[in-house]
């Protein structure tokens, strides 16, 4: 690929023509064309590049605003009220600007992923040189970055080539972030064209930090038999220290880890993670443990387990810092995004900032040399472990009942709390000497203490929460299996085909943070639902901690029931958040490896595939984050529809299509360039759902396609009908609008299905060779 | 006019909020001059239980009384039709509320745009953001809350109140369409 920044420098050189001295010689970039492929029409697209796309997809799922705030307070001339759609002193209206802040979110989101694929990149060429090459699966995987590929046109082989990849994202970074200031852009569906621009940029942050530390770490590449690897409270060994690592940015614990190897401490000390560092702490190190979700911060910490809190960066407590503290465990944070107001000693020898750290002299510290912190945070676990004896912050039962007396019923706590939990209630048992409705309440936390902070008395009620809840907490011993990173082009090869045409119903990518409405068992509930169903379940995050956190009746976790081969019935982990790039990659890759499209640089065609044919749905059932925003909408603009849980609502703008509408329902035939009515297969691009089982249900709807072969709607269909009466109770009423020839009926409900199309007034159309661009009809009307 | 706060503390609401219902009389008489209202009913009236019956009983016998099209959303119909109940539609909240919004929408019963919207059973967070999209996008549409707690961006909202308080609310409001409907 290309060569960035090259130096040459002769201070003599003498030759038959002549003497040469102190020549120097800069070139900016050298061109070196190895990939055969021609170049699509999107090279590096810029902000308005796919804005026709996005109209195309905007036209049909439109925005439907539900505002989280009545006014505008980004400027001096405001506050302005945008109350009923009025416009503020600049002009804006409240659907703009509501769309103004879906992009400010996804921004925010955007430039964490990039940030965090920056810092990595500089750090990995630093260790292992620009000419580490990019190997994520060896000859298994020959489409090494399909994201940066398609949207950049640009095959990265080394390091040292994800450098302008980074370099463009970060320039659309700043050209998206500008669009919000006041004073820009004025129309909501513009907003919206650049919320999926910036969705798209992410991607090739996510798809980029993944890659590179794949590629230089070894993690798991493209394994389907990656190892399983222990998750939960219950499978650290308390005997030990405890190094506890929180957050995304694995450099820092890779230190730790190097460091406990190369001086024999490795197997003395426990190095664990919280939330995604600890997917790539395991995809390192088999022996790194998962302590589980974002959500277990706080009992984590406070169950005084942990010698030593480690902070890298993203998803972290902004109080962590103080909560480690009470337990007496010394902090270091390792990045220069969350320094907690620590000192820098990231130029002091390692054995004095130990000794500080041990003594107390000061509670934590600064040190952005991984090595250093893996140093320090070892001589540290080792030294303080005897001395602070697992002092913790979880009170005993006796205390609780006591402490509990003092509560005054007056409903704060509730008020509080995100998940609206009957804390009141259970605090009056409690201080009645009985703990079992706190210990109800364990499963439902999110682990935010907001109920601390709104007592009045200053009970710690989250962690009466957590004690009552202390027997399930230590018997959390799981198994998962360790991100796969990629998917391999042969596993492409051999779905592509059943996955187009729609004999593999669908893949749903159960992703995301932990924001539940209901705990983490409705995520496993919902991969075994559709693993058993014979999808492809694929899951990242949080999301594959909590798929992981149940057992059946014989005490095995899905992942030792699923294979985790990328292949009907599988339930497969791809990593951390930024694997999340290896999902859409799977999508991107169907097109390309098996329907042979062109990949590079052919972003409109390739979405317009994966839209009309490739049966992909997103769930991220607790998604919390700026991130999480960002990530979904790099899926939007790909074609493949997300479903969030409840709290989900809160981003404020969904993108739903209407199904009474049939105008909006139309496709054209490649074949022919007729207009063809294809029914709302995808009805919804993103979609907040109340419930598990609408969820559920929505899944299976989501996952119909204009392409889908007669067999394969048909197949389809059967899981929609089956979900749905299982838990509706009811055959779905807009069955007429999937069926588009008899053919497609399941032949075991065929006498129902076809009296309800009569009853419909149902009319038979044809199955196209669907597309929304003029420009791929091969055959135009005459 | 009294004062009520949202019942989830930190869901502060812009400067048009909720008129706080104290006589449950005037969400009947709204109900009575309102020429298409709806009611939507959200999984949680299913949970929520109110004496010895559960939140859905008293709606549908409210629908019933009142001759009020139902929309339940959820899996809700499933708990409707234990009952023995056909609502008017099912479909998920965000759906509705985005059909809501729609001045041209005919209705769940294709009789006509609603000028009335009623709301119960969802999560209070979601039904405060749909609420809120209806506030500033459909202008010509009057919302009420029946939930027991202060929902700012309906147009209608009763304040905190108890359980009890609640029940005998909504006794009220159905004597009122005992004889006859609306």
């Amino acid at each position: 690929m290309n060569r960035k920044g090259v130096n040459v420098k002769i201070d003599e050189l003498k030759t038959d023509v002549g003497l040469i001295k102190n020549l120097q010689l800069s070139i900016g970039k050298l061109i070196e064309e190895t990939w055969a492929e021609p170049i699509g029409p999107t090279p590096f697209p810029s902000l308005t590049a796919l804005r026709e796309w996005d109209m195309k997809i905007l036209q049909r799922y439109k925005p439907f605003y539900m505002p989280y705030c009545d006014v505008c307070c980004l400027c001096t001339f405001g506050k302005c009220d945008l109350t009923g759609n009025k416009r503020g002193a600049c002009g804006i209206n409240m659907s703009a600007q509501q769309s103004r802040i879906v992009l400010l979110a996804c921004c925010i989101g955007t430039a964490t992923h990039i940030g965090h694929a920056r810092h990595l990149v500089e750090h990995l060429i630093e260790k292992f040189g620009r000419r580490c090459p990019i190997d994520v699966g060896g000859i298994n995987v020959k489409v090494e970055a399909p994201i940066t590929r398609l949207i950049c046109g640009v095959k990265p082989e080394t390091l040292g080539d994800l450098e302008e990849v980074l370099d463009y994202a970060e320039t659309q970074l700043t050209h998206l972030l500008s669009v919000t200031h006041t004073g820009q852009e004025g129309s909501n569906i513009d907003f919206e064209s650049k919320v999926f621009h910036a969705g798209m940029i992410d991607h090739i942050g996510l798809e980029v930090a993944d890659i590179a530390q794949i590629a230089a770490y070894g993690f798991p590449k493209a394994d389907p038999e990656a190892p399983l690897v222990d998750l939960g409270y219950g499978t650290i060994n308390v005997e030990k220290p405890v190094i506890l690592c929180i957050g995304h940015n694995v450099v820092p614990s890779v230190g730790i880890i190097d460091y406990m190897k190369e001086n024999g401490f490795d197997g003395e000390i426990e190095v664990c993670g919280l939330c995604c560092t600890a997917h790539d702490i395991t995809r390192y190190y088999k022996r790194g443990k998962i302590i589980g979700p974002i959500s277990w911060q706080l009992r984590f910490i406070r169950s005084g387990v942990p010698d030593v809190v480690v902070l890298d960066e993203q998803c972290i407590r902004a109080d962590s810092f103080y909560e480690a503290q009470n337990i007496k465990a010394p902090v270091i944070v390792a990045s220069e995004k969350n320094c907690m107001g620590l000192p820098n000693r990231t130029n002091d020898p390692a054995d004095a900032i130990v000794e500080d750290l041990v003594s107390g002299k000061t509670p934590g510290a600064l040190i952005l040399d991984p090595e250093k912190v893996g140093e320090v945070a070892v001589k540290v676990a080792l030294k303080v472990a005897p001395l602070r004896k697992k002092f913790k912050a979880i009170p005993e039962v006796d205390e609780v009942i006591q402490k509990a007396k003092e509560c005054r019923q007056c409903v704060d706590c509730r008020r509080a709390c995100p998940q609206d939990l009957q804390i009141p209630e259970a605090m009056k048992a409690a201080a009645q000497g009985t703990l079992a409705k706190l210990a109800d309440l364990y499963e439902l936390c999110v682990g935010c203490g907001r109920c601390e902070h709104a007592c009045p008395v200053g009970l710690p009620v989250h962690s009466f929460i957590v004690k009552a809840g202390e027997k399930k907490l230590k018997q959390e011993t799981y198994k998962v299996r360790a991100g796969r990173g990629a998917i391999q082009d042969v596993e492409i090869r051999n779905v592509g085909s059943p996955i187009v045409l729609g004999e593999i119903p669908g893949v749903v990518a159960v992703v995301g943070c932990s924001n539940y409405p209901k705990g983490g068992v409705e995520v496993a509930e919902i991969c075994t639902e559709f693993a058993n169903r014979r999808y492809i379940v694929v899951t990242s995050g949080c999301s594959a901690m909590s798929a992981a956190m149940y057992k059946n009746e014989e005490g095995k976790t899905p992942y030792e029931i699923f294979t985790g081969e990328f292949t009907s019935g599988c339930l497969v982990n791809v990593g951390s958040c930024v694997a999340n790039s290896h999902i859409a990659g799977a999508a991107i890759k169907i097109a390309n490896i098996f329907a042979k499209r062109n990949l590079r640089a052919n972003y409109e065609e390739i979405a317009d595939y994966i839209l009309n044919r490739v049966g992909a749905v997103g769930v991220a059932w607790g998604a919390y984050s700026q991130k999480a925003a960002a990530i979904a909408s790099g899926f939007w603009r790909l074609g493949v529809p997300v479903i969030v849980g409840p709290h989900g609502i809160k981003y404020r703008r969904m993108l739903l299509g209407r199904t009474d509408r049939e105008e909006d329902w139309y496709v054209y035939d490649a074949r022919t360039g007729e207009k063809v009515y294809v029914g709302p297969a995808p009805e919804h691009l993103f979609y907040t759902a109340e419930t598990k089982e609408e969820a559920m249900v929505m899944i299976a709807k989501l996952c119909m396609r204009p392409n889908d072969t007669m067999k394969g709607r048909a197949i389809k269909l059967t899981h929609y009908i089956d979900l749905h009466k299982r838990l509706y109770g009811t055959m779905p009423e807009d069955i007429h609008l999937f069926v588009r020839t008899i053919a497609d009926v399941p032949v075991t409900m065929k006498d129902e299905i076809v009296k309800i199309l009569e009853e419909k007034g149902w009319k038979e159309t044809v199955i196209p060779d669907p597309t929304l661009l003029p420009r791929m009809i091969r055959k135009r009307k005459e | 006019m009294a004062v009520a706060e949202p019942w989830q503390t930190a869901e502060i609401p812009g400067p048009k909020k909720a008129l706080v219902i104290t006589k449950p009389e005037v969400v009947a008489a709204m109900i009575k001059r309102a020429k298409h209202p709806i009611l939507i009913v959200g999984h949680r009236a299913a949970e929520t239980e109110l004496g010895d019956k559960k939140l859905i009983d008293y709606m549908i016998d409210f629908a019933s009384k009142a001759n009020i099209p139902v929309v339940a959303t959820a899996h809700m119909i499933s708990e409707f039709s234990k009952r023995d109940h056909k609502p008017a539609g099912f479909m998920p909240a965000v759906d509705i509320g985005n059909r809501l919004v729609d001045s041209e929408w005919m209705g769940i019963d294709g009789k006509g745009p609603h000028d009335l919207a009623l709301f119960v059973g969802l999560p209070y967070y979601m039904e405060w953001a749909i609420l809120s999209g209806l506030k500033h996008f459909a202008l010509n549409l009057k919302t009420i809350t029946l939930d027991n707690v202060y929902h700012p961006h309906a147009s209608w909202s009763f304040a905190n109140i108890s359980v009890k308080d609640w029940m005998e609310n909504l006794k009220l409001i159905m004597e009122k369409f005992e004889e006859g409907g609306r």
